[in-house]
């Protein structure tokens, strides 16, 4: 095996092997540094959304709200069930089998697109030189013309209660729960916070989510925020705003979360705590003397629009630098990163990024909140359609929500597109498009949609803009 | 066969330029030497023509951009007509099912440029608007509802537009009345702008003043206007007399002609004239060559074609390059009396004004004549005062005696 590459991809999650890919569908020669290791010690690619994120997350979300549907809500299509049970072991089986699945299919990629797939820890030196160690201890030094940091990002660990690995977990430790606990803490009402909590809720856990904030979901448009907020609540996760941790005792099998409100100190006792209070980049041991890249206040690795580093033909994608630690935003840098080191044109636009919980119901938005256009001070009308109006959603008997659309005043151009209900994940990659080619709610009201579908309320909440909505009344 | 259209070369003195415009869209028939883009420079704004039949297949750059020599814009398609882009309007019948006859829609209008975004379409035909004219800031030079808008609140200038961050943009509508409108100044601005403070604080500017009596070069005019301009297919106005005049003036104070090289002075020995022209791009200083080797008639439609090619956007670099002297009228907007700044690397510039009657003093008695103050601002450096005033009187006594223009007296 030769040292010397094109290029080397440091991270083989999201962001790295796509850029791998890309380079080398480019025709340069890769090398993709990967040095996950799952808990069973196999060292796999795909990063953390694969194996202890995105994917894994979504089994689970999938298996539990099939669980929760079967059990209450099929009375209403007549149908009749009693005796649902589920079971733990199998659902995570169910998972692993797909993690597997997944980080198969993406050696195989790699393999296919003919990039050298290299596990093990991989430390940029100086000159763009990489020192490679394998998951055997063997050292190797490469070399590139092009360096892609793409090192991710891990849970950000609270200082009054570190994991402890059993009874207080991050994210990836509480997929992999064998049980349902009785009660548990959330700490972080966060997208992953809400998504973990609903798995676990639903199959019959007590949730409590403490959030330090007194706003919820601050990142969503408050409209959509507020919606949430009330299914989340009917659903049952107990939302504490204002409710900032202190420390835990772990006694045996229950944990004694302390944390202060509005009221005064609390205490509440659990099972589990799952800490989801956001994540950190991860640049341990990846930037050796003189590799020269520098790293912000936050640990960001820092980089310009185009993800070059300071250092000549050292670039950085994904969750290691700044914008919205969102796999496709990896994934798209590492495409632009690919294209742009084979001298093809590349470009990233960080204002059309969607962004999803995969809660039930599910909610999804591109662009800015109502409250960001108010701030910027630009006219603006908004369109609603709740899905309550829809004979689709109301034949599928999932009527909560609802698509919020924000134009300009001036010239009509969509500003942001805010859903929440069913399918949010999928119905707003036609608003990103839209926004993509700036284009204005009277393009989407002259563009036909399919009926009867729920995309038809992204149709409608645009006509409402212009209070000309043909299936909903026009306030 | 593709054919890569890419900016044309930039002359020396010019980094880059700004696409600003395109005018014609992907998917559209093109025509040899038709424009498909307005590039924007420092000084002028450059075309970029067609060059070959065919179809414009993709744009590659969007409009604001900058753009350097050689770099590709678009790509053309030569030869042979627009094939239906598959995104166009109408839903060919064929492709509806066989049962009813689904309403097909109506073919699109004899101009839809089938890329148009479904908005577009709309305020186009509302207001019968010609696609090609609007200045494009969507992908790949596609038009949005938005630059619709701002085409028809200011159809006369095509505003470059800088930026197309979807962020919250500066533009705020007048809702409350108060509010600050940012605009980023074009590139022309900039230049203008850097040039005029790069004067100020490199020469050592002057002003004096004098008045002309215009009433011999207006009898002149009377006497020969129709003669002129049959003769020579051109109307003969006054800027050939100036022109004329200041040459003469130049010839007998050199200095005025010259331009300072670091602790050179260098002499001109030739008159390249230039006369600034106001277009709503800004002021540009055409340049007339060896105008004292022009006559009268060469000097007026000389003038006169530049103003055409200004307002078009057509002048090029060269043509405004060099010039040795400049004159400059702020009398067609009203003004009667004004300090100008040096055209840079030239030493003097001579302004004209507004011709006024007034009442004057001839021979003991008042009389009322048509009156204009000149200016001549000069760079102190190199131009005393004492040049500077005979200069002026210079062009005075020619400009109210035309027989010494004759007789270089």
């Amino acid at each position: 095996m030769s040292n010397e590459y094109d290029v080397i991809v440091i991270g083989g999650g999201p962001a790295g092997y796509p850029a791998a890919i890309r380079a080398a569908q480019n025709k340069l020669k890769v090398a993709c540094i990967d040095e996950w290791k799952n808990k069973d010690g196999t060292a796999v690619f795909g990063g953390t959304c694969t194996n202890a994120g995105c994917i894994p997350s979504k089994a689970l979300l999938e298996s539990s709200e099939l669980y929760h549907k079967t059990k209450d809500e099929l009375g209403a299509h007549g149908i009749n069930v009693s005796g649902v049970t589920f079971d733990v072991a199998q659902m995570q089986k169910r998972k692993t089998g797909i993690v597997k699945a997944s980080t198969t299919g993406i050696a195989m990629l790699l393999k296919s697109a003919g990039v050298t797939p290299l596990q093990g820890h991989g430390k940029l030196l100086a000159n763009r030189k990489v020192e490679f160690t394998a998951h055997d201890g063997k050292k190797q030094e490469l070399s590139a013309r092009h360096i892609v940091l793409a090192s991710g990002s891990i849970p950000t660990e609270l200082k009054s209660m570190p994991f402890d690995g059993k009874n207080i977990v991050d994210s990836w430790g509480a997929l992999d729960f064998e049980s349902v606990p009785k009660k548990l803490v959330v700490v972080g009402a966060g997208v992953i916070g809400l998504e973990l909590g609903s798995v676990w809720r639903r199959l019959g856990a007590e949730v409590v989510v403490l959030e330090a904030l007194d706003t919820f979901l601050p990142i969503a448009d408050q409209g959509l925020a507020k919606e949430a907020a009330r299914h989340f609540k009917k659903q049952g996760l107990d939302i504490k705003l204002g409710a900032k941790v202190s420390g835990a005792k772990s006694s045996g099998n229950a944990v004694d979360v302390s944390y202060t409100d509005a009221t005064g100190n609390q205490t509440v006792t659990v099972d589990k705590v799952i800490v989801a209070i956001g994540r950190r980049p991860f640049t341990q041991n990846l930037l050796g003397d003189g590799a020269g890249v520098q790293v912000d206040e936050r640990g960001f690795i820092k980089v310009d629009d185009h993800c070059k580093t300071g250092v000549e033909n050292v670039w950085a994608v994904g969750d290691c630098v700044r914008g919205p630690m969102l796999a496709h935003k990896g994934k798209d840098e590492g495409v632009m990163v690919g294209d742009m080191i084979a001298g093809r044109y590349g470009h990233m636009n960080y204002n059309t990024i969607p962004s999803v919980i995969y809660t039930h119901p599910e909610i999804a938005w591109v662009g800015l909140t109502e409250e960001q256009v108010k701030a910027s001070g630009r006219a603006y009308k908004i369109g609603q359609f709740p899905f309550a109006a829809s004979g689709r959603a109301r034949a599928m008997e999932a009527t909560a929500g609802f698509v919020k659309l924000i134009a300009a005043q001036d010239d009509d151009e969509i500003l942001g597109v805010h859903i929440i209900g069913p399918m949010a994940g999928e119905l707003i990659a036609e608003a990103v498009l839209a926004m993509e080619y700036s284009a204005s709610s009277e393009d989407l009201q002259r563009t036909i949609h399919a009926h009867p579908t729920l995309s038809e309320a992204l149709h409608e909440a645009a006509l409402a803009a212009d209070k000309r909505a043909i299936d909903n009344v026009n306030r | 066969m593709s054919i890569e259209i890419k900016v044309p070369q930039l002359p020396e003195s010019v980094a880059d330029a700004t696409l600003v415009t395109w005018h014609k869209q992907a998917g559209q028939t093109v025509t040899r030497d038709e424009n498909l883009a307005d590039l924007e420079t420092d000084k002028v704004v450059l075309e970029v023509p067609a060059p070959v039949n065919g179809v414009l297949k993709e744009l590659r750059i969007v409009a604001g951009t900058s753009v350097t020599s050689g770099q590709v814009l678009a790509v053309l398609e030569e030869g042979g007509a627009a094939t239906a882009a598959p995104a166009k309007v109408a839903a060919t019948p064929a492709a509806a099912p066989a049962a009813k006859a689904a309403p097909v829609a109506t073919p699109p209008a004899a101009n839809d440029n089938g890329k148009l975004a479904p908005s577009v379409r709309r305020m186009v035909e509302e207001k019968q608007l010609d696609p090609s004219k609007i200045p494009a800031t969507g992908r790949d030079g596609r038009i949005t509802k938005g630059d619709v808008v701002e085409y028809l609140d200011k159809p006369a200038a095509a505003a470059p537009v800088a930026s197309k961050a979807a962020a919250p943009a500066p533009a705020v509508t007048g809702a409350a009345g108060r509010n600050d409108q940012r605009v980023p100044m074009t590139r022309l601005r900039q230049r203008v702008a850097q040039r005029l403070v790069e004067a100020q604080s490199t020469q050592a500017l002057l002003t004096t003043f004098n008045e002309v009596d215009l009433k011999a070069v207006m009898d002149v005019r009377a006497k020969y206007k129709e003669t002129f301009e049959k003769k020579h297919g051109v109307k003969l106005g006054f800027m050939s007399f100036f022109v004329k005049a200041a040459i003469e003036a130049l010839k007998r104070f050199p200095v005025l002609n010259a331009s300072v090289e670091g602790t050179d002075i260098v002499y001109h020995e030739y008159y390249d004239i230039g006369v600034a022209v106001s277009t709503d791009r800004g002021l540009m200083v055409p340049v007339l060559r060896d105008a004292d080797l022009q006559s009268y008639a060469d000097i007026e439609k000389n003038i006169g074609g530049y103003a055409a090619k200004a307002r078009d956007g057509k002048i090029t670099i060269e043509e405004l390059t060099g010039g040795t002297f400049s004159i400059t009228n702020g009398g067609t907007f009203g003004s009667l009396l004004s300090t100008p700044i040096v055209n840079m690397p030239q030493s003097a510039i001579l302004g004209m004004h507004k011709t006024m009657e007034r009442p004057v003093v001839v021979g003991g008695e008042i009389v009322v004549r048509p009156m204009m103050y000149v200016a001549l601002s000069y760079d102190h450096r190199i131009i005393d005062g004492r040049e500077a005033v005979q200069f002026l009187v210079t062009i005075k006594d020619c400009l109210e005696d035309p027989a010494r223009l004759l007789l270089s007296v």
